[in-house]
């Protein structure tokens, strides 16, 4: 076990650790324009890059450095990087494939900075950074093409070439922690792990993972048709840090998932949901005190270990959560016998026969 | 059942192309829509994981699993449950496990090959989170005792979960389950070595859990399923007391354990447990009174008391023709006149035939015989009929059949025509090799309804084409039907639909003639039906057209480029044992028999499957067996009383490689040029580490090393005739037609007699090779035997220049028709090439630059050329 992960863990067990909230709405909210995210550097560029949200960390590193730092000064134990969409798939929506690892060398390198100088303000609280690695925009289990349901855009080796690279790069600039999240994809997911247990062969190192699912509708499916119990079946092998659901819903909708998930997990819980559901107008308006209330009311349930927000929350709302964890007893991590859990859509356990006579 | 098995996990079996007839066919088909339906049959009939399994020497098992794969996780009534991937080949899983979003069972893995490549792939198995099937085997081979078994698992699992890491919960061993009762000795303990071998892996390997194949300790009971399914529920009752977890099992092939009767259980139990020595014995003595077929051949003699007319009936459906003379005399009696016997009972019962076979309750095989009942009481009641000088009854319609001009094949043709004459259609057979001419003239003298074709090889393509270009020349506007192994629906559109304003359609088989002919001599119905398929096959057409036919093709330079690159570096080529020919006047059909690979037997009758599975086929099993029998029958005949004469020639010449041409020499000095062989390569662009095949890359280059290459011509035709002679005027269509199978089946087997002795005797560049027949049938052995026509050397005209080269027509009498077809058709010739890497492929469709370079090579013209390789022009 490396020295992070270690740290992490002894953290983990003392108490409830918090996460940074998100980075998309709090871009928005610094209303750039076109000429910012392209910068001196892609100035003639040839297409729109406004959108670009993980580019900013070469075009705009202040704003992301800013925004980084209002969530370490609101609370959070860990951040995330500015990444979610750098992989040279995602990123061809733009053409800028060959940018993808650069991207997350220096949104590592970025986050790095910021969370080191939060460790020396306050050595009692050290920051760690996690790497985010977003689903992509194109997907391994689903068809795009309703009359041809044996179609892929892309395939498997593909899809782990890209993230190889994303987590070389996130790894060269410096992260503490691999998070593969709003996987709506379990087989994009699995690529992910595949290509990340990859590189901690040959770079020889060892990272802590953290695994976020995203479920999609209220039957409690991710996009590819999965219970979260047969997605925890399907991604066991990872050896996970910590394993849990983000995004899409409010923590309202997302509670009995939560529970689902915390009794079935023999690892970490994380759980970091948006800021309510959004309104007619696309935005979140859950404030602060209504997410906090809820998150504390699982903190005293025992549902939770690393917890904080994803879409529409800000640094107030990380504020309130922070607040409602504290001094709440993490979650405890429970102890299975070993059993076979297959998986399809639906989870599969095969209990061993025991000989008799 | 005992509780336990209420927890036992049941694989399912059905989506396998080694285990079922039925899925491997939807699949060569690529009949992806139906092959997923059988897939949630499994699942609805409670399978809890799905096996699956596309290892057929004949697919690309990569791209057939990746596309399966994707398809069933489209279906959330499938994709629920989750699958094991089963392979004997490691890049087949793999593919595999890239298609899976869940956590799937690999099927399978073992110390075979020896520990490091275990390892390696254990570790890739967990880096995509699956777990695994252990078998019992390692580098000394397959487990058969307990010791074996246990040792071998056991090493297993120290590697996996001590050295790999590997959860000890996600192990399935599979300590092989064997056939028993055997009537080899040493296969008595196997039930007990698989049982025993159980517990002790159980008890000592926390958390592993145990499998296996089940229905493989009965097989030498195929055929007799009362029985077999007792000793599944004996073997399970045993095993799962003794913890096996899961297994392949057909759920609809259990009985329960206390339903079966004690004196079957006891002797069943007696061989699964090898508790006394004669229990083999025993339980063959009363395995025959559980047999369902049997009991009810004895009850049937029951239909004997039914009125005459059922009787008919009855005999025609079963196709018993014991009695049918005696049952057609008294019918006349009953008659006023005897043409009413025909109109009346056996035209009713001939009806039901057709009904039944209609709606695939019978089978080809089954429909035959009916015929056969048919003709002999029609012949008994021929003399009367024409002592009375009646008319004879009208048929339905009246169709010409004809084999065309340059082909020899017939049986095909013989059963559609059974079939139709089953369908009370007159049918004008013309026999095989007929000129387009007398077809025509043919068709007018009898004023016939319609006109069908049939072909085997590819020549017969272009021949249809000029029958049909004939027709609309001469005016004619007479349904044009076609038929025969090589033709297709998209063939008939393109190439022979707009040579003819007449109405033409192409029907797949024997099965689906009754149906066109029907339509075309309906008044009601003809005129739909010649409208949507002329619109349907214009919409083929079109879409033909429209495709830009040339996007997937190579370069001829850069399909060279990208040319197969086999070892010649370690690889020194053998010299065969002679140089030259070597003729085989009177081959000894005892030599044979084993050799026979019965599945395509089966084809040729319509009845899909592999062998023997497809004797124990849910929908075919029955009627296989009792084909089968008669078959065996027919075939101890044959070698008895010496029906039919086995020829052959084989030879083998020094040779190497020139681009994509093949130098013979007249001596191994190489001085002198015997002969040149022309090969055609792949052109379709491949996907990246595929290379672009042709024959003349097994052959190493001139000027490298010396090499060789052989061939051969083979034939068990000689003396058939007067057989089917015999046949034809018995009106035993039934047995004309097995007769020529079985010599098709005997050539074929021939071949691949001749191909081994060739390996291990007269090449011998693999002396020590030691196959079962069916490794032989999966052509696990080094060295392959293409033929001239067939997809790694598609052009038929080269044929001529391997029959000089070996002199054959002279030394086996085997000749050549104007398309290159042999006569008799029981024939096999090709080439032999040695090469360890070589393999079959198709060359598939080739760009015009290649087809220039060739016309070129071969010193030929471009007509001449792209005649005999039309299906393979992609341009």
């Amino acid at each position: 076990m490396s020295i992070v992960t270690e740290t992490l863990t002894k953290l983990a067990k003392e108490r409830i650790l918090i996460m940074d909230g998100a980075m998309g709405t709090m871009i928005q909210k610094e209303g750039l324009e076109e000429a910012d995210y392209r910068g001196e550097r892609f100035k003639d560029y040839h297409l729109d890059l406004k959108g670009n949200n993980d580019l900013l960390v070469i075009t705009k590193p202040d704003v992301i450095a800013k925004i980084h730092g209002e969530f370490l000064a609101a609370g959070a134990d860990i951040i995330e990087t500015d990444t979610f969409n750098a992989t040279s798939v995602s990123m061809a929506d733009y053409d800028m494939q060959s940018l993808a690892k650069e991207i997350n060398v220096e949104g590592a390198k970025l986050a790095r900075r910021v969370a080191d100088e939060w460790t020396a303000k306050t050595p009692e609280k050290p920051r760690f950074v996690a790497g985010s690695i977003g689903p992509m925009n194109q997907s391994l289990s689903v068809s795009p093409d309703v009359n041809n349901p044996g179609y892929r855009s892309v395939t498997f080796d593909e899809v782990a070439a890209a993230y190889k690279e994303q987590v070389e790069g996130l790894i060269e600039g410096g992260v503490d922690i691999i998070l593969i999240e709003t996987v709506f994809d379990t087989l994009n997911s699995k690529a992910a792990i595949f290509a990340t247990e990859e590189v901690f062969e040959e770079k020889g190192v060892r990272l802590p993972v953290m695994l976020s699912c995203t479920i999609t509708d209220m039957s409690g499916r991710n996009l590819s048709g999965q219970t979260i119990e047969a997605y925890w079946n399907s991604v066991r092998h990872a050896k996970p840090w910590s394993i849990g659901l983000n995004c899409a819903f409010g923590a309202e909708q997302l509670r009995p998932h939560a529970v689902t998930i915390s009794d079935i997990a023999d690892t970490l819980v994380c759980v970091y949901p948006n800021a309510g559901l959004p309104n007619e107008m696309g935005e979140y308006d859950e404030t602060p005190e209504i997410t906090g209330g809820l998150l504390g009311g699982w903190a005293e349930e025992g549902l939770l270990n690393i917890t904080g927000g994803c879409c529409g929350t800000t640094p107030d709302h990380i504020v309130a959560i922070a607040k409602a964890a504290e001094g709440k007893a993490p979650r405890k991590v429970p102890v299975f016998e070993p059993v076979m859990k297959l998986s399809g859509i639906d989870p599969v356990k095969i209990n061993c026969m025991e000989p008799v006579e | 059942m005992t509780k336990p098995i209420a927890q036992f996990i049941n694989v399912g079996e059905r989506t396998n192309v080694a285990g079922s007839a039925k899925f491997k066919k939807l699949i060569f088909e690529e009949n992806y829509e139906e092959a997923v339906t059988v897939a949630r049959h499994q699942v609805e009939g409670g399978a809890q994981i799905i096996d699956i399994n596309m290892d057929d020497a004949m697919l690309d098992a990569e791209d057939t699993i990746e596309r399966f794969l994707k398809l069933i996780a489209a279906e959330p009534d499938i994709s629920r449950v989750p699958v094991m991937i089963d392979s004997s080949k490691w890049s087949v899983i793999e593919t595999g496990l890239k298609c899976v979003q869940g956590k799937a069972v690999v099927n399978s893995i073992s110390l075979k090959e020896g520990k490091e490549p275990f390892v390696e792939q254990a570790k890739r198995i967990m880096r995509y989170g699956a777990a695994v099937v252990v078998m019992a085997f390692d580098e000394q081979g397959q487990a058969d005792t307990i010791e074996r078994k246990f040792e071998i698992c056991k090493r297993s699992y120290d590697v996996l979960v001590n050295e790999v890491g590997f959860p000890p919960e996600d192990i399935i061993f599979d300590p092989n389950i064997f056939a028993v009762a055997t009537g080899i000795e040493e296969h008595n303990n196997y039930g007990v070595d698989f049982i025993e071998a159980t517990r002790l892996i159980k008890t000592h390997l926390p958390y592993a859990k145990v499998s296996g194949g089940v229905s493989n300790i009965s097989f030498s009971f195929r055929g007799n399923n009362p029985v077999r399914e007792a000793m599944h529920s004996v073997f399970l009752y045993h095993a799962i007391k003794a913890g096996m977890d899961m297994g392949i099992v057909n759920a609809g092939q259990l009985t329960v354990y206390s339903d079966i009767p004690d004196e079957l259980r006891e002797r069943v139990e007696d061989v699964i447990l090898n508790r006394r020595d004669d229990a083999t014995e025993r339980l063959l003595d009363v395995a025959d009174e559980y047999r369902g077929l049997i009991k009810e051949r004895k009850e049937d003699l029951s239909w004997r008391e039914e009125p005459v007319a059922k009787r008919i009936e009855h005999a025609l459906v079963k196709g018993i023709n014991d009695f049918i003379e005696e049952d057609a005399e008294e019918a006349r009696q009953q008659f006023a006149r005897p043409i009413q016997v025909i109109e009346g009972p056996l035209m009713d019962g001939m009806n039901v035939v057709g009904d039944l076979f209609g709606s695939g309750e019978m089978f080809l095989p089954q429909v035959v015989k009916s015929a056969r009942v048919m003709k002999q009481a029609v012949n008994y009641l021929q003399p009367f009929i024409e002592d009375e000088k009646e008319e004879g009854s009208k048929a339905k319609g009246k169709i010409i059949m004809a084999t065309v001009k340059g082909d020899v094949h017939d049986i095909g043709k013989n059963i559609v025509g059974v079939v139709l004459q089953c369908n009370n259609f007159e049918v004008i057979d013309m026999g095989v090799m007929v000129p387009w001419a007398d077809i025509l003239k043919a068709a007018n003298d009898h004023d016939a309804d319609m006109i069908g074709l049939s072909g085997l090889i590819t020549p017969s393509l272009d021949e249809m084409v000029t029958v049909a270009t004939e027709m609309e020349r001469k005016g004619m506007d007479m349904p044009l039907l076609i038929g025969g192994a090589t033709t297709s629906k998209v063939h008939t559109a393109v190439k022979i639909a707009p040579t003819y304003t007449g109405p033409i359609t192409h029907v797949l088989d024997a099965s689906r003639a009754v149906g066109v002919a029907s339509t075309l001599v309906s008044e009601d119905l003809k005129a739909g039906f010649v409208t949507n398929t002329k619109a349907e096959y214009a919409d083929i057409l079109e879409k033909r057209l429209a495709k830009p036919k040339a996007d997937r093709l190579v370069s001829i330079e850069a399909a060279r480029e990208n040319k197969a690159m086999p070892d010649f570096e370690a690889f020194t080529p053998v010299k065969p044992s002679f140089l030259g020919t070597k003729v085989f006047e009177d081959y000894p059909l005892e030599d044979l028999v084993e050799r026979i690979d019965w599945t395509p037997f089966f084809r040729t009758w319509e009845l899909a499957g592999s062998f023997p599975a497809i004797l124990e086929d849910e929908v075919v099993g029955e009627s296989a067996t009792s084909l089968y029998a008669d078959a065996q029958a027919m075939l101890k005949q044959i070698v008895d009383e010496k029906w039919l004469t086995a020829k052959g020639v084989i030879g083998f010449w020094p040779a190497n490689s020139e681009g994509d041409d093949i130098k013979l020499y007249t001596g191994d000095n190489r001085g002198e040029e015997l002969s040149t062989i022309h090969c055609l390569r792949q052109q379709v662009s491949k996907r990246a580490g595929r290379t672009n095949d042709c024959l003349s890359d097994f052959i190493a280059p001139v000027g490298s090393k010396p090499d060789y290459m052989g061939g051969f011509a083979v034939t068990a035709g000689h003396g058939i005739d007067e057989h089917v002679e015999r046949y034809k005027a018995a009106h035993d269509d039934y047995n004309e037609i097995m007769l020529k199978a079985l010599a098709d089946r005997l050539a074929e087997a021939f071949a691949e007699r001749m191909h081994e002795r060739v390996r291990k005797e007269f090449w011998a560049y693999a002396r020590d090779e030691n196959l079962t027949n069916k490794e032989l049938i999966q052509e696990r052995y080094q060295g392959i035997r293409p033929a001239p026509g067939y997809p790694a050397c598609p052009d038929h005209s080269e044929k001529p220049e391997l029959f000089r080269l070996l002199n054959a027509q002279e030394e086996t009498g085997i000749e050549l028709t104007d398309s290159f077809a042999m006569m008799p058709t029981a024939s096999v010739s090709g080439y032999y090439f040695a090469h360890p890497e070589v393999r079959y492929f198709g060359v598939g469709k080739v760009g015009k630059d290649q087809v220039e370079d060739y016309v070129e090579r071969r010193d030929s013209d471009i007509e001449t050329i792209e005649r005999w390789i039309r299906p393979n022009l992609g341009y």
